[in-house]
């Protein structure tokens, strides 16, 4: 008689973005493909894991990317979700899953958000800014959409190494920060080097009609620091936490107002 | 005319920095900067000394205004900011607890 069942094979694929490794486990093979395009460069041999996904891959169609998403948290269970992900996270276990389409935007999201949840306890965060390495300093350049980000990063010189040309990855470390590279592309569509340096500085972008530096007020640099940040959860202490530590930034790393032409002279004033 | 009580939400973050009180909702994330009258309105919004008091003190003192002007103000302001969720208004005392959530720095 044959057999009724089957054993599925577990797949698993372990990401490390910002020394966090997240490994994820599916049974489906085109799914484990994508993501290892998708994460190539961050993809981690590391037997640690700080969180375990099982992502079940599933095939609504009807799923929607850009519906609002929702980040909340419940007896120690975080659930996050969008029109085209539900996932759930319990942080003292270390555990979740991922109920998503195969497709790496969504999970995509879910690792920004669950970034975003870890580094917000530890002082850090995601920074809707490119960010690049020069002379072994980090530099981060923030601001809304077309205000330059993938503009500056395309006009780099072969000296600078680009961590993201959209969303930079900061971590607080002793009475600094720390800025990683991040697969989290914008417009370039080029993943970040998966390399990390001491933030140097932070640029808030603006194009204009010629290049020059402005030092930027300690309240204006923190409003805009704030006007940047990542953040999704619908959760007091985390937002109180987020915001005392965009103050701690612009505290301790300096904050510029940079105000360039669209090429690549602007470079000649960073690093 | 009864007297009115204000205090700080404990709900919210919120720091001074050159010179502005900057104050984030933790409800949702909306961030309020204070003009200099709120700003004071705000810190000494402790729960226990009635708005008149306050403004009698803190504001009269400072800005050359009549009382019942300034109090009508800061009533005005009290309420605005207290239909953010940030601040809280009562016709009783409001004992607050020690700041220990450092939630306001």
């Amino acid at each position: 008689m044959p057999e009724l069942t089957a054993e599925v094979e577990r797949l698993s694929l372990t990401i490390e973005i910002g020394e966090m490794p997240v490994r994820v486990h599916t049974t489906d093979p085109l799914f484990l493909s994508l993501l290892q395009d998708r994460y190539a460069g961050f993809v981690s041999s590391s037997e640690r894991a700080e969180i375990d996904f099982d992502v079940e891959t599933t095939d609504c169609s009807s799923a929607v990317a850009d519906a609002p998403v929702r980040v909340t948290c419940q007896e120690g269970r975080w659930t996050l979700q969008r029109g085209d992900f539900l996932a759930q996270w319990e942080p003292a276990r270390r555990r979740g899953w991922i109920r998503q389409t195969a497709n790496p935007h969504s999970i995509d999201a879910v690792l920004r958000i669950v970034h975003t949840l870890v580094l917000a306890r530890q002082g850090g965060f995601l920074l809707h800014s490119a960010s690049a390495i020069r002379n072994g300093k980090a530099f981060l350049f923030a601001g809304v959409s077309e205000a330059g980000k993938t503009t500056i990063s395309r006009l780099a010189p072969p000296d600078v190494t680009l961590l993201t040309d959209e969303i930079s990855y900061v971590r607080r470390q002793g009475t600094g920060y720390v800025a990683f590279g991040t697969p989290f592309t914008g417009e370039l569509a080029k993943l970040g080097e998966n390399v990390s340096a001491p933030v140097s500085a932070l640029y808030l972008l603006a194009k204009g009609r010629s290049n020059r530096i402005e030092s930027v007020a300690p309240a204006d640099a923190a409003r805009s620091f704030l006007g940047n940040v990542l953040f999704f959860a619908e959760d007091e202490e985390l937002v109180q936490a987020t915001f005392h530590s965009a103050f701690e930034f612009v505290s301790r790393v300096p904050v510029f107002r940079l105000t360039f032409v669209p090429d690549s002279r602007v470079w000649e004033l960073i690093g | 005319m009864s007297k009115l009580y204000v205090a700080r939400s404990p709900r919210v973050a919120a720091r001074s920095l050159g010179g502005e009180m900057m104050i984030m909702s933790g409800r949702d994330s909306t961030l309020f900067t204070l003009n200099e009258t709120a700003s004071i309105l705000w810190q000494a919004a402790d729960g226990t000394t009635p708005l008149e008091e306050i403004v009698e003190q803190k504001i009269c003192s400072e800005f050359e205004v009549e009382p019942s002007e300034a109090l009508q103000d800061a009533e005005t302001v009290a309420r605005e900011l207290a239909g953010h969720h940030i601040l809280q208004i009562s016709e009783q005392p409001m004992p607050q607890p020690s700041p220990a959530s450092g939630a306001s720095r």
